[in-house]
C-alpha cells in the first residue's frame, strides 16, 4: 500500500485532460471563469493532433461566399452525418463556429486573406460555399499556437507537460480527481479536483493505416468508460479517403482534402475520373454531371454545381475502395490524385507547400508535375463519450468530456473541417459547463486512497512481471486486426471474427511486460495504453455488429443502404458491474421542430 | 531489404554511450522508421519522441551523423549503403534519456515575451489585412517549434549567455508580433534589454537548419535589429550594415 500522502500532489478546480484544441479552449475558458486549473498532456505542448490538421477550420463566415449562414452550415453537417447527428450539438455548432474563428484572430492567429482583406475560405468536401478558415494546409498549427500562446500567458492555468493520465478518481457518484506519471521519471502524481474534462482525441492506434500519431490510443474513452460513462456512436469511424499509400512506411499518413478542394481530381488506372459514377442520389441535386460544369463551379460560377470529388467522405473512401477491389487501383494499391494537370506549380506551392514537401521528401515525388497514389485511411473517431450537448458533462457528475473524445455532434459521418470548430465551440462549453458544476457544489470531493492503489498497482505491475508478452508486438497484432476485419466495408462474420481474435489478444495483453526502468520508458508507456486501445477496438466492434443498416462512415456489405428504422436508434457502450462491455440500443428524442425544418429544407430557401 | 548499421547514443543525464543496432531497411524508410524498428524489436525503452511521422509538429529533432534534423524527413536511402548512421541527442539541451532532451527553457522564453494585444475593432467590424501584409508574420508563424535552431546557435551553447539571449525561434516569435499589423504592444525595448538581441551576431546558422526555410536572420532578425537600431544602438548591425553595403 502506498500512503497517499507521500505522492506528489496538485489541487486545481478543474483538470483539463488534453492540450489539443478542444484542451486548451476548455482551460481558457476555464481560467477566464475564474477557476484555478491543469492542463496535463502526454506530449509536449503544441504537439496535439490538432497541430497536423491542414485544411481548414469551417465556419458561416460568408466571406468567401456571402449567401452562407450558420442554417446552411447546419444543414450540411446534418446531412455529412446521415442526420444521426445530436441535433442540439450541431446547432451549437453551427452557430458558435464563426464567433470562435474571429476569437482567434483577436488572440493572434494570422488566416489567409480574401482581396478585401477579409479571412479567406475554401471548398471542402459536403459543404455548400466556401467555409474553410485556412493558413495554406498549415490551418492546425495556426490554431494550436494560437491557443497555447494564449493560455501560457494566463496566470491561473498551469500546463503539466508529458503527463499522462492513468485513471479518474471518484468519491462517490462524482469526479474527485484523477492519477498521472511523469513520463520523464515515471513517478506518480495524484490531482485533485472537483471537475476533469477529458480532450484528449480519437484511438485511431487502434489500425495500421491510420493518419493518427502515438497519442491516438482511446485514453479518454477507456478513463471514461471505467469512471462509469457511456461511449456512443463508436461504430462510425471515418476512414479519409485520401491517405498515402507508398513508400510503405508512409502508408496512411494524410494527404489534405484541401486538394480536392483547389480542384484536385481523382483517376483510376485507366485514367477514368471515376467519381462521376457514385454520386449516390441524395447528393445528385447539388453535384455536377460533367467536367465542365465542375470546372466551372470551381471557378466561382455560382450557377454551376460542385464536382464530384466533393461530396462527403464516406461516398469518396468507399469510391475509392470499390475501384481498387475491381482492379483499377494505381501501381502500389490506391488510385490517383491529380493537381498536377489542374493548377499551376507556382500555385499548388502557395496553397498546398506541406502536401508539396511532404510527397518531396517521403515520396520523391514532384506533386507539381505527377499524381499522388492515395487510398483510404483511419483519420476520426465520430463516436466518443456521450455528453449533455449544452454542458458537455457526461453522466459521471464532474466529468466532461470535448473534442473527438466526445461522440453526438458529428453522427455518422464528419464533414471536413468540422473537427477544428468543433473543438473550439465545445472546449469553450466545456469550460462554461464545469464551472456552473463547480459552483453548485457544496462541499469538496474526497479522495479514497485504495482506488488509487489500485491504479498504481496496475501500472507498476507491468514493469515488475518478471517475463512476459513485448508490448509493441501486441499493439501490432491489434493493429492488423482492425485492419483485417474492422476496415471500411464490414460483414458480421468477420465482426465476429474480429472479437474472437480480441479476445485473444485481450489474454495476451494481461501478461504485457515492460522492460526498463520507469525512467522515460515508452515500452511501458506503450504497455499502458494497450488497454485502453483494447476497450476502443471492442466498443467499435460490437456496435458495428449490432448496427444493420450501412450509414455515413459505417458500411455493412450484409446490410446495404441506410435503414430508416435505425436513424431511431444510437447505440451505447458502457461497463458492466462484472467488467464485462454492455452495448444497448436507445431510442434517440424526436428532433426540434424548428432544427429539422432547417436540416431538411430546400438549399434555395435558406438562401434566401 | 537491406542491411543498416545505426549507431545510437544511449543514457541519460548521468552519462552514456553508443550503442550498435543492425536492422533490415524498407524502401522509402526515414530515420525514425527505423529508430522505431529499433524500439520495438530490440531496445523497447528507447526513449524518443515523436507524432505527426510528416513534419509537421517537430517533435522528432535530433542529430544524424553529426547534422540537426527531423529525424521522420530524413531518408535512410539518402546515406550510403555501407554507411553507419549515428543518431544523438540535440547538444544545447540537458539529456533526459536517450535521444530526450529537457526542452522547458524554451517554454519559458514563450512565458517571457508580452503577447498579442489587437487594435480594438471599428464598431464591432471584421478586421481587414492585406495578405500582402501577413505574408512575412505568416512565414514566420510557420515555424513547429523543432528547436534545432536554437541548438545551433553559438550564443545558447555558451552557458554564460545563455539567460541573456531568447534565441533565433523566440527572435523570429518577437518578430511575428512586431509586424503584426493589428498590433499595438512596444517590444521594442524589451527586444534589446531582456532578450538580448544584440548578441546575435548575424552568423545564420539558425536559418540553415530550420525545416520549414523560415528566413531568421534574413527576414526576421536583422529587421529587428533594426527597429532597435532606429531607437538604440546595435554594434554589430552596424558592422554587418558595414560589410554588406546594406543602406538606412
Ligand atoms: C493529419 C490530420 C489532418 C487533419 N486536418 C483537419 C482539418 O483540416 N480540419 C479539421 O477540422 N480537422 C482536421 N483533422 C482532425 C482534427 O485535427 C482533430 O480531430 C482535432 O484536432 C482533435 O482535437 P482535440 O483537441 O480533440 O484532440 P488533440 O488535438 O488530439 O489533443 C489530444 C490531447 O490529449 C492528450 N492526451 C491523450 N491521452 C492522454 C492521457 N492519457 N493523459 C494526458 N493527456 C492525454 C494529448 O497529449 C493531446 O494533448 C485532422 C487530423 C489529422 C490527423
Ligand atoms: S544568426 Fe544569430 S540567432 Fe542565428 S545562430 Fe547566429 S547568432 Fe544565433
Ligand atoms: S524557426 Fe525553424 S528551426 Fe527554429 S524552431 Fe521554428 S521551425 Fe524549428
Ligand atoms: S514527428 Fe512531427 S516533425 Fe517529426
Amino acid at each position: 500500500m502506498i500512503d497517499i500522502k507521500e505522492l506528489q500532489t496538485f489541487e486545481h478546480d478543474v483538470i483539463v485532460v488534453g492540450a489539443g484544441g478542444s484542451g486548451l479552449r476548455a482551460a481558457i475558458e476555464c481560467s477566464v471563469q475564474g477557476m484555478s486549473t491543469a492542463v496535463v498532456c502526454k506530449s509536449l505542448l503544441g504537439k496535439a493532433h490538432t497541430v497536423m490538421a491542414e485544411g481548414g477550420v469551417a465556419a458561416s463566415l460568408g466571406n468567401a461566399d456571402a449567401r452562407d449562414n450558420w442554417k446552411i452550415h447546419f444543414r450540411d453537417t446534418m446531412r455529412g452525418g446521415k442526420f444521426l447527428n445530436d441535433w442540439k450539438m450541431a446547432e451549437h455548432h453551427a452557430k458558435e463556429a464563426a464567433d470562435r474563428v474571429n476569437e482567434l484572430e483577436e488572440w493572434g492567429a494570422v488566416f489567409d486573406r480574401t482581396k478585401d482583406g477579409l479571412i479567406n475560405q475554401r471548398n471542402f468536401g459536403g459543404h455548400r460555399y466556401p467555409r474553410l478558415a485556412h493558413v495554406g494546409d498549415r490551418t492546425g498549427l495556426e490554431i494550436i499556437r494560437t491557443l497555447q500562446d494564449y493560455a501560457v500567458h494566463r496566470e491561473n492555468i498551469k500546463v503539466y507537460m508529458e503527463c499522462t493520465a492513468l485513471g479518474l478518481l471518484k468519491d462517490g457518484e462524482r469526479i474527485s480527481g484523477l492519477i498521472a506519471y511523469w513520463r520523464d521519471s515515471g513517478e506518480f502524481i495524484l490531482f485533485k479536483a472537483k471537475a476533469v474534462i477529458l480532450a484528449t482525441g480519437g484511438a485511431g492506434r487502434a489500425w495500421r493505416v491510420t493518419s493518427n500519431s502515438w497519442e491516438y490510443t482511446g485514453d479518454g474513452y477507456a478513463l471514461a468508460y471505467h469512471a462509469g460513462t457511456e461511449l456512443i456512436n463508436m461504430e462510425f469511424t471515418q476512414f479519409h479517403p485520401t491517405g498515402m499509400v507508398w513508400p510503405h512506411s508512409v502508408k496512411g499518413i494524410l494527404v489534405t482534402e484541401g486538394v480536392r478542394g483547389d480542384g484536385g481530381i481523382l483517376l483510376n488506372s485507366e485514367k477514368e475520373r471515376f467519381m462521376f459514377r457514385y454520386v449516390p442520389e441524395k447528393f445528385a441535386p447539388e453535384t455536377a454531371d460533367t467536367e465542365e460544369e465542375g470546372d466551372r463551379w470551381l471557378a466561382g460560377d455560382k450557377t454551376a454545381r460542385r464536382p464530384p470529388e466533393l461530396i462527403t467522405r464516406d461516398e469518396v473512401a468507399r469510391a475509392i475502395t470499390k475501384e481498387i477491389n475491381e482492379g483499377r487501383g494505381s501501381p502500389h494499391g490506391g488510385v490517383f490524385l491529380d493537381i498536377a494537370t489542374r493548377i499551376p506549380a507556382e500555385k499548388i506551392k502557395k496553397k498546398l507547400p506541406s502536401m508539396y514537401h511532404q510527397f518531396k521528401v517521403l515520396a520523391n515525388l514532384d506533386i507539381t508535375k505527377e499524381p499522388m497514389e492515395v487510398g483510404p485511411t483511419l483519420h476520426y473517431f465520430m463516436g466518443g463519450v456521450r455528453v449533455d450537448s449544452d454542458t458537455q458533462m457526461s453522466r459521471v457528475p464532474g466529468l466532461f468530456a470535448c473534442g473527438e473524445c466526445s461522440g453526438g455532434m458529428h453522427g455518422s459521418n464528419r464533414l471536413g473541417g468540422n473537427s477544428l470548430s468543433d473543438i473550439l465551440v465545445f472546449g469553450r462549453l466545456a469550460g462554461l459547463g464545469a464551472k456552473n458544476y463547480v459552483n453548485s457544489l457544496s462541499n469538496k470531493p474526497n479522495i479514497d486512497a485504495s482506488q488509487v492503489n489500485e491504479i498504481i498497482k496496475n501500472a507498476t505491475d507491468i514493469l515488475n512481471r518478471e517475463s512476459g508478452t513485448n508490448p509493441y508486438l501486441i499493439h501490432e497484432d491489434l493493429q492488423d486486426v482492425m485492419n483485417r476485419y474492422v476496415n471500411i466495408v464490414r460483414t458480421e462474420e468477420e465482426l465476429k471474427t474480429a472479437i474472437l481474435e480480441l479476445e485473444r489478444i485481450k489474454h495476451g495483453a494481461a501478461k504485457v511486460k515492460a522492460v526498463g526502468a520507469s525512467q522515460y520508458n515508452p515500452g511501458w508507456h506503450e504497455a499502458l495504453s494497450i488497454g485502453n486501445l483494447l476497450i476502443s477496438a471492442e466498443a467499435v466492434t460490437l456496435a458495428a455488429l449490432m448496427r444493420e443498416e450501412s450509414r455515413g462512415a459505417h458500411t455493412r456489405l450484409d446490410f446495404p443502404g441506410e435503414r430508416d428504422e435505425w436513424l431511431k436508434y444510437i447505440i451505447t457502450i458502457s461497463k458492466n458491474k462484472d467488467g464485462s462491455m454492455k452495448i444497448e440500443k436507445i431510442e434517440r428524442p424526436s428532433p426540434p421542430k424548428e432544427l429539422a425544418e432547417i436540416a431538411y429544407a430546400k438549399i434555395e430557401e435558406l438562401e434566401k | 531489404m537491406i542491411e543498416r548499421n545505426f549507431k545510437i547514443w544511449r543514457g541519460n543525464s548521468k552519462g552514456g554511450d553508443f550503442v550498435n543496432y543492425k536492422i533490415s531497411i524498407d524502401e522509402g524508410m526515414v530515420v525514425l522508421d527505423a529508430l522505431k524498428l529499433i524500439q520495438a524489436d530490440q531496445a523497447n525503452d528507447l526513449g524518443l519522441r515523436w507524432n505527426c511521422k510528416a513534419g509537421k509538429c517537430g517533435s522528432c529533432s535530433m542529430e544524424i551523423n553529426g547534422k540537426p534534423k527531423l529525424a521522420c524527413m530524413d531518408r535512410v536511402t539518402d546515406y550510403k549503403e555501407d554507411s553507419q548512421i549515428t543518431v544523438r541527442p540535440v547538444k544545447t539541451f540537458p539529456v533526459i534519456k536517450d535521444l530526450v532532451t529537457d526542452l522547458s527553457w524554451n517554454y519559458e522564453q514563450n512565458k517571457r515575451i508580452p503577447p498579442f494585444k489587437p487594435k480594438p475593432r471599428e464598431n464591432g467590424a471584421k478586421y481587414r489585412m492585406q495578405q500582402e501584409d501577413v505574408d512575412r508574420v505568416q512565414e514566420f508563424r510557420k515555424c513547429i517549434e523543432c528547436y534545432l535552431c536554437q541548438n545551433v546557435c553559438h550564443i545558447l551553447r555558451d552557458q554564460e549567455k545563455k539567460n541573456k539571449f531568447v534565441g533565433p525561434r523566440f527572435m523570429i516569435r518577437l518578430a511575428s508580433l512586431e509586424m503584426h499589423p493589428l498590433d499595438t504592444e512596444d517590444r521594442i525595448p524589451a527586444i534589446k534589454n531582456e532578450y538580448g538581441s544584440g548578441y546575435c551576431n548575424i552568423t545564420k546558422c539558425c536559418t540553415e537548419v530550420c525545416p520549414e526555410s523560415i528566413k531568421i536572420t534574413d527576414n526576421g532578425i536583422i529587421p529587428i535589429k533594426e527597429r532597435v537600431v532606429d531607437r538604440f544602438y546595435d554594434p554589430v548591425l552596424k558592422l554587418f550594415r558595414v560589410f554588406s553595403g546594406s543602406k538606412k
